[in-house]
């Protein structure tokens, strides 16, 4: 949902970023107000899994120019965790197992985290157990899941529901879905953007990284960006999906 | 206080001269115990079996023998008691009635000090029949100078864990102290027997400790052993395992306290289709060593032996598992599993691991493996992108790692005061 009067959450100006000294990202504009939803495209490497990562602040990369603005903050001078605790979530394209460590107890630690940073009381087990048992329906997960460990033996589909599970317990500001569609069925599909759409709100915003524009049919984005060589290249609406679903990526290539 | 290792060696062959009269068996075992020490000497660093393992920082004292032991108050030892076991308690090395418990012993188990059962024949039959000294002087010390010790002896199904807790004071001078146990699984038994290392205060103490488990026909023994003695202390163990046919013995080991601690664990499979699981977790910091030193030998067919073994070495730690499985000529198809996994918290910390297989027949299936990684950077980034510190993250990872060995334990209390003392232990480390 689109309102000009609406506060901005991110403002990323020329941003510039490398991993192992190789320049990556090569100069990215983008401003996400409360309420949008955001759509990033582009082909393989053209840079729009990195900015994701850059955003959050995967010790890989490097910012090499240009600022990163959330809420007002520099995101660049805090730490991946300060950055979550700000209200900045990355749903990964790939998520982690961790044996040991149960579904329900890192809900509840990261949770509790937000909630002291908030100055809000933590929850005990019981009563986070209330809370979390009406986030599972957000994605229509088991509850069996929470005894399990996190990603554990869990099917790509529901690795893609979990990450969804946690941004509705954390009820990030803005919230930003790497591939979250890639290797998911059409059930799984619907599934996960019926999740993201329930807790959509004018007051949050999502940026999806996406190759396919079959995600954009359940989530609709207010905005379409295609990344290319590092850059963004084109912003339109909904139909530049729909455009690039039809034409491809090439007319709108960079030349090298 | 700084003395040498021959220095070190002759003040603990002085040992206790007012040590326990004993019945004639046992004295001529301990004068040939003596002999051997004598001979034997401490291990040199050339020695295959301690090649890893530098024990100068404990020949830099003088151990003295307990011949008295402080008076402790129950309050004392609260914290590592287990509600519903049968406990044994021992002072530095000396058997303590008033903080033991034996009222959950139940029927079919005895439980009882080493030295008021020397009479009894079980003793005798098995008493240093499993453990011996011939090639080992800290055994051989341990015979010739133990105080007393724990005897179990299980027939039928014991109700409750038995916990053996062998507690160490901080003494004025270091002290010498020999935990002894001998455990008897009769046929077809079933026990939970957990020997307890725990120090107080940070004394320096040499628990030179010796255990002997024999488990008969179908007999089965979970057995549990956790060291967690004070960080300036020094721990030697030795364990010795025979197994009869169809008989089950679980070990789960733990290491976390001394600054220097050693456990030789050695199982045989004495009997045909009898199975052997091995647990084992190190997790050190600091200066700390920790050496765990475990053989099966599968010497009858259709064994069975499963093994993990895990260090988590911290600060500039030093872990070392040398793990050596013998399967002999006549164990056909003997099936055996083992697998080593470390994981290094620090840059100057330290771990060896050495699996060592060793087959003499054809009709086997041996597996093993050995890992040695690092907290998963993946994962770290992972739990800071959901708002946790990185030393909070790095402790869940860690824990997670160790859980996966301490949850093994069949005591849910005892699990549960572990993880508890673990988490803890971390936090304090880190804050």
């Amino acid at each position: 949902m689109i309102s000009k009067n609406s506060k901005v959450l991110l403002e990323v100006r020329n941003l510039k970023a490398a991993v192992d000294g190789i320049e990556i990202l090569k100069g990215v504009d983008l401003t996400v107000r409360a309420g949008e939803v955001h759509a990033i495209m582009g082909i393989n490497g053209s840079g729009k899994s990195t900015f994701s990562k850059v955003l959050t602040g995967h010790p890989d990369y490097t910012v090499t120019g240009g600022t990163a603005l959330f809420e007002g903050r520099d995101l660049f001078e805090l730490e991946p965790e300060q950055r979550a605790r700000a209200g900045l979530f990355l749903a990964f394209q790939y998520p982690v197992e961790i044996p040991g460590v149960s579904n329900s107890a890192l809900l509840r630690l990261a949770y509790n985290t937000l909630q002291t940073e908030r100055g809000l009381e933590e929850l005990d087990p019981l009563e986070f157990d209330d809370l979390v048992q009406e986030k599972l329906k957000v994605v229509e997960m088991d509850p069996s899941f929470l005894g399990r460990s996190v990603n554990e033996g869990f099917s790509g589909g529901e690795k893609k529901r979990n990450e969804i599970l946690q941004m509705a317990v954390l009820e990030p500001r803005l919230a930003i879905l790497d591939e979250t569609d890639s290797g998911l069925d059409i059930d799984a599909l619907r599934i996960v953007a019926n999740g993201v759409n329930s807790l959509l709100t004018p007051d949050n915003a999502v940026v999806m990284v996406t190759h396919y524009q079959r995600l954009l049919n359940y989530i609709v984005p207010d905005y379409v960006h295609v990344m290319d060589g590092g850059r963004i290249v084109r912003t339109g609406g909904k139909e530049l999906a729909l455009e690039l679903e039809e034409r491809g990526y090439d007319w709108l290539r960079v030349a090298a | 206080m700084t003395g040498t290792k021959a220095q070190c060696f002759e003040r603990l062959l002085l040992g206790n001269p007012g040590n326990p009269e004993s019945g004639s068996w046992l004295e001529a075992i301990r004068a040939a115990a003596l002999d051997t020490a004598k001979a034997l000497n401490f291990p040199s660093e050339r020695h295959d079996d301690w090649r890893f393992t530098d024990l100068s920082p404990l020949f830099q004292h003088d151990f003295h023998p307990v011949d008295s032991y402080a008076g402790l108050a129950r309050a004392d030892i609260e914290a590592f008691l287990i509600p519903g076991s049968a406990r044994l308690v021992f002072v530095d090395g000396c058997f303590a009635p008033e903080l033991s418990d034996l009222s959950q012993a139940g029927q079919g188990v005895i439980v009882k000090s080493l030295a008021e059962c020397l009479g009894d024949k079980r003793v005798e039959a098995h008493f240093a029949q499993h453990v011996s000294f011939e090639k080992d002087a800290f055994s051989a010390l341990n015979t010739r100078f133990f105080e007393d010790g724990a005897f179990v002896h299980v027939s039928g199904e014991a109700a409750a864990p038995v916990h053996i807790l062998h507690v160490a004071t901080r003494r004025d001078t270091p002290s010498a102290i020999y935990p002894r146990s001998l455990v008897v699984m009769e046929a077809n038994s079933r026990a939970t027997v957990i020997e307890d290392y725990v120090g107080l205060g940070d004394g320096i103490n040499l628990s030179n400790a010796v255990t002997e488990v024999v488990l008969k026909e179908y007999a089965q023994l979970q057995h549990v052993r956790v060291q967690r003695e004070a960080k300036s202390a020094f721990h030697i163990g030795r364990c010795s395992v025979a197994a009869a046919q169809g008989s089950v013995y679980t070990s789960t080991s733990l290491a976390f306290g001394a600054r220097v601690s050693r456990l030789a664990l050695h199982v045989t499979q004495r009997g045909e289709g009898a199975e052997i699981h091995l647990n084992g977790l190190a997790l050190i910091g600091g200066r700390q060593i920790a050496d765990t030193h475990t053989r099966i030998d599968h010497a009858a067919p259709r064994g069975k032996s499963v093994q993990l073994h895990k260090c988590i070495a911290d600060g500039a730690a030093h872990a070392v598992f040398s793990g050596k499985i013998i399967v002999h000529e006549g164990a056909t198809g003997t099936d055996s599993a083992q697998s080593s996994r470390n994981l290094l918290l620090s840059g100057k910390a330290h771990i060896d691991t050495q699996p060592q297989l060793e087959i003499f027949n054809d009709d086997v299936s041996c597996k093993h493996g050995a890992t040695v990684g690092q907290i998963d950077a993946d994962a770290l980034f992972f739990l800071k992108s959901r708002g946790l510190t990185g030393e909070r993250a790095r402790n869940l990872l860690t824990h997670a790692f160790a859980a996966e060995i301490i949850d093994r334990i069949p005591v849910p209390a005892l699990v549960e005061s572990l993880g508890r003392t673990m988490l803890d232990e971390r936090m304090k480390v880190s804050a």
